[in-house]
């Protein structure tokens, strides 16, 4: 330890040397390796240990389940494609089979999203000559887990930096942002290419070798895309949808891997509770109008609980939705910020057929308006402190 | 009509090196030193020269804005040294003690049977007004105003501070006297806020002329900022004055005696002390004598608590305010993987994203690291948990920030301290400098509308 400490320092590259980038990239793998000895110097003379590294890790384990069981179920819907293992199989059959399967076509994506991103981040970060800032750390996870599996790597790459300049640093860097980094890459792939982002093509890997052929009742289809047309009666059922065995986003399947995360993010305090309960509380309010002015079987008389199980809601709720920069900043406002996601999302999904993914819009939309939440919130604290002078 | 107030929101932070009630020998210092920098906003400008004799109670410097602002000697001696940095501001005025123990002689009489003016007079002659401070910008207060109300706290609730009833304990009469005095400066009420959290000490709850308000809670109860913001908050236009209880007892060792007596009893805590304890020193005194051979190696001197205190040399001296010093862990190591989240060596946090928070009552040597590095505002809803004031503070750090002054003004500005932030600075994951923030904004809010 104290070996390669004295090696970082020896190969320390100068910060206003001719390579600046040099000097970023440095700083930037060896405050990886070691939490630099700082001590303070104004004010408080002792910290808490916890740091933006730290809390932006937690999230990222958080989507590990997520991730694993992406893994899993890419392999998983591809096998049933071929129809080399069938829907009643018990879940190991193939096992490994399915979840190699799965990894060798995730990680490529989750490879060329930090690629691409931390390019970026390290290039502004030398330009601006300050310390890379990690917020891209969790939004380099989110982009693959919310893309199709079938979406090309070159496609990852233009949108991951599109997201990052336009999206991000534009406004200033990490905690400058207006709008969630992931969700402007997923925003930005849906409208210029959406051939390769909506559909009933792109969400099972369906590549075949020799002597393999789809299935003849084979629909690359999501579950909401099937409800669109078949109403109630197209979808899995509830079970399944909680489970996730289902096509769709890599990550965003399964509601009991999106479970496990939330837990994480709840218990260290790192995710908002609030934003989540409030979103499916507004996802609820919604599904359940539809539910009930809906005709029987249509799209709209989906039960509540199972809508929210379907799709990105879930997947959104728990890591979207919460990233703290860009949502509502004030507790009342978290609560009003969520209700009007999940509320919105719905809305989408069920009223407009073109868009049956509703919760990515929602939640940009969220984003824009959080400033607007926290205002009317801030506005009221401070009403409350005029009105002390008048009645005293 | 007393008031209970229940503090919420904050955190107890345990530091290893708590303080055993009992009194070290007395070490006379050798000398003591003037730090008019512990003064926030104040011009100081020099009465005496290098050389000058001085006695307990002779001026030493004054307020250039109001040169009926006394600073006085602590001890009787010889102006040695005077320090300056930039621009020849005066940094430090270093009296050198001759051991006679002279007093300069103010008026003794009962505060009661005094008026206002006289009362007033006598304190910045002695130098024990600017004890008094006041909201807004938490600096000396001036002695042309008369504020709503007085609020005096009787406990200290942050890491390692002093016990205010051990140490007041038995001097019932001297602070009766302060308190008499202070009663004479409003024509509101004055509030000695007391602790719940434990059984105050006879010497306040059996004091008169005032009103005795229980205050319970976890850190940042202690402030008085914070109190006063529970009690009976400052609005736009209002000033109060604040005072520690222990601030009190000077005041009225000054009318008892007197004399400009600033001996004092403080506290020398935290990890680095071998046997923590309580001496009897004087205001300004010399660490390096009071503490010869009674600390280990490796500590940083802080004078105050850690949180808010200033970090002094091992012969550093105490600050006007202080009656605490701490001894804690210096740190600088770098520590591998540090940033990896629940690993047990990788310290304390108010967040659960270490195992510390299963063991909350644990004492710990905590370290002077800065443990990450400074980022913008990321996480939402951190400093709200640890800020018991009903006052968005990061929103007001933002427009402190900016140097919005309207909307500061709107956000509360006049209430806040410093030291009211120092636990969000403490929890901070951004590791953001709120202290200073808030204490330069109030520096530019004093500046652009007085």
């Amino acid at each position: 330890m104290k070996a390669l400490d004295n090696f970082m320092q020896k190969m320390k590259p100068k910060a206003d040397g001719k390579f600046p980038i040099a000097h970023t990239i440095w700083d930037g793998t060896y405050t990886f390796l070691f939490v630099p000895g700082h001590t303070n110097k104004n004010g408080v003379h002792i910290r808490d240990s916890v740091d933006l590294k730290r809390t932006m890790i937690v999230v990222v384990k958080a989507l590990i389940p997520c991730l694993l069981f992406g893994m899993y179920n890419v392999g998983h819907q591809h096998f049933l494609a071929i129809g080399e293992c069938l829907p009643t199989d018990h879940v190991c059959s193939m096992f490994w089979d399915k979840f190699i399967f799965g990894a060798l076509k995730v990680l490529p994506l989750v490879i060329v999203s930090y690629a691409a991103g931390l390019g970026v981040e390290f290039i502004f970060a030398a330009v601006n000559k300050h310390s890379i800032h990690e917020g891209f750390l969790v939004s380099g996870m989110l982009i693959p887990l919310c893309l199709p599996v079938d979406v090309p790597l070159w496609m990852v790459a233009v949108a991951t930096i599109f997201a990052v300049v336009i999206g991000k640093e534009v406004f200033g860097g990490t905690g400058m942002n207006v709008l969630n980094v992931a969700l402007v890459t997923r925003a930005f792939l849906f409208f210029a290419y959406p051939t390769k982002m909506s559909g009933d093509q792109v969400w099972i890997n369906t590549s075949l070798e020799e002597g393999q052929q789809l299935v003849d009742s084979y629909s690359g289809a999501t579950p909401l895309g099937k409800a669109v047309e078949g109403g109630v009666e197209a979808i899995p059922s509830l079970m399944e949808s909680t489970i996730g065995l289902i096509p769709g986003s890599v990550g965003e399947t399964s509601a009991i891997a999106i479970g496990l995360g939330a837990l994480l993010l709840i218990v260290t305090g790192v995710g908002s509770l609030r934003i989540m309960l409030s979103m499916f509380v507004g996802g609820f309010a919604m599904a359940a109008i539809f539910n009930a002015v809906g005709d029987a079987g249509s799209f709209m008389a989906v039960p509540p609980l199972h809508q929210l199980m379907l799709g990105g809601f879930a997947f959104g709720a728990v890591f979207m939705a919460t990233d703290p920069v860009s949502a509502a900043q004030t507790a009342k406002g978290k609560i009003i910020y969520g209700f009007l996601i999940g509320f919105v999302a719905i809305l989408i999904r069920v009223a407009n057929p073109a868009y049956p993914e509703g919760v990515m819009l929602a939640i940009l939309l969220g984003n824009v308006c959080a400033p607007l939440i926290d205002h009317t919130v801030v506005s009221g604290n401070i009403k409350k402190r005029l009105k002390r002078v008048k009645t005293a | 009509m007393s008031k209970d107030v229940k503090i919420r929101k904050g955190v107890n932070i345990k530091l290893t090196g708590l303080a055993e009630k009992i009194y070290a020998d007395s070490v006379s210092t050798s000398d003591v030193v003037l730090k008019p920098t512990d003064f926030p906003g104040l011009k100081p400008k020099l009465s005496v020269k290098e050389g000058a004799k001085v006695k307990a109670g002779s001026p030493v410097y004054y307020n250039k804005e109001n040169d009926k602002v006394l600073f006085t000697s602590p001890i009787s001696g010889e102006v040695t040294e005077i320090k300056r940095g930039e621009k020849r501001k005066v940094l430090e005025i270093k009296i050198k003690a001759d051991g006679a123990n002279q007093f300069e002689t103010f008026k003794q009489a009962d505060p009661n049977s005094l008026s206002r003016e006289e009362v007033i007079d006598n304190m910045l002659k002695s130098g024990v007004w600017p004890f008094v401070r006041q909201r807004p910008f938490d600096i000396v207060a001036n002695p042309e105003e008369t504020p709503k109300a007085i609020h005096i706290t009787a406990f200290d609730s942050a890491p390692l501070a002093p016990d205010y009833g051990f140490i007041t304990h038995g001097q019932d009469e001297l602070l009766q006297a302060g308190i008499d005095a202070l009663a004479k400066l409003t024509e509101g009420t004055v509030h000695l806020n007391i602790t719940g959290n434990a059984n105050a000490d006879a010497a306040f709850t059996g004091a008169k002329n005032v009103q005795i308000n229980k205050v319970s809670g976890p850190h940042p109860a202690g402030n008085v900022g914070i109190q006063l913001h529970n009690i009976d908050p400052l609005n736009k236009g209002e000033v109060v004055w604040v005072l520690r209880a222990l601030d009190v007892l000077t005041i009225g060792k000054l009318f008892k005696e007197g004399k400009f007596d600033a001996s004092r009893a403080i506290v020398v805590a935290g990890a680095k002390v071998n046997t923590p304890k309580y001496y009897k020193t004087v205001l300004g005194a010399n660490i390096g004598d009071l503490l010869k051979g009674a600390t280990e190696e490796g500590g940083r001197f802080i004078s105050g608590n850690p949180l808010s205190g200033t970090q002094i040399a091992a012969d550093g001296h105490l600050g006007f305010y202080d009656y605490q010093v701490s001894v804690i862990t210096e740190g600088g190591k770098n520590r591998m993987f540090g940033w990896l989240p629940f690993i047990g060596f990788n310290g304390f946090s108010l967040s659960k994203t270490s195992m510390s928070f299963l063991s909350p009552n644990k004492e710990r040597d905590l370290d002077t690291n800065l443990n990450g590095e400074e980022r913008a505002f990321v996480m939402s809803g951190e400093y709200e948990k640890l800020f018991p004031m009903d006052i968005l503070p990061v929103h007001l750090l933002k427009s402190m920030i900016v140097e919005d002054i309207d909307l500061m003004e709107k956000l509360g500005v006049y209430e806040v301290a410093p030291e009211d932030f120092a636990l969000c600075e403490f929890g901070c994951t951004s590791k953001i400098e709120t202290q200073r923030i808030v204490r330069e904004a109030l520096d530019l809010v004093r500046k652009e509308t007085t």
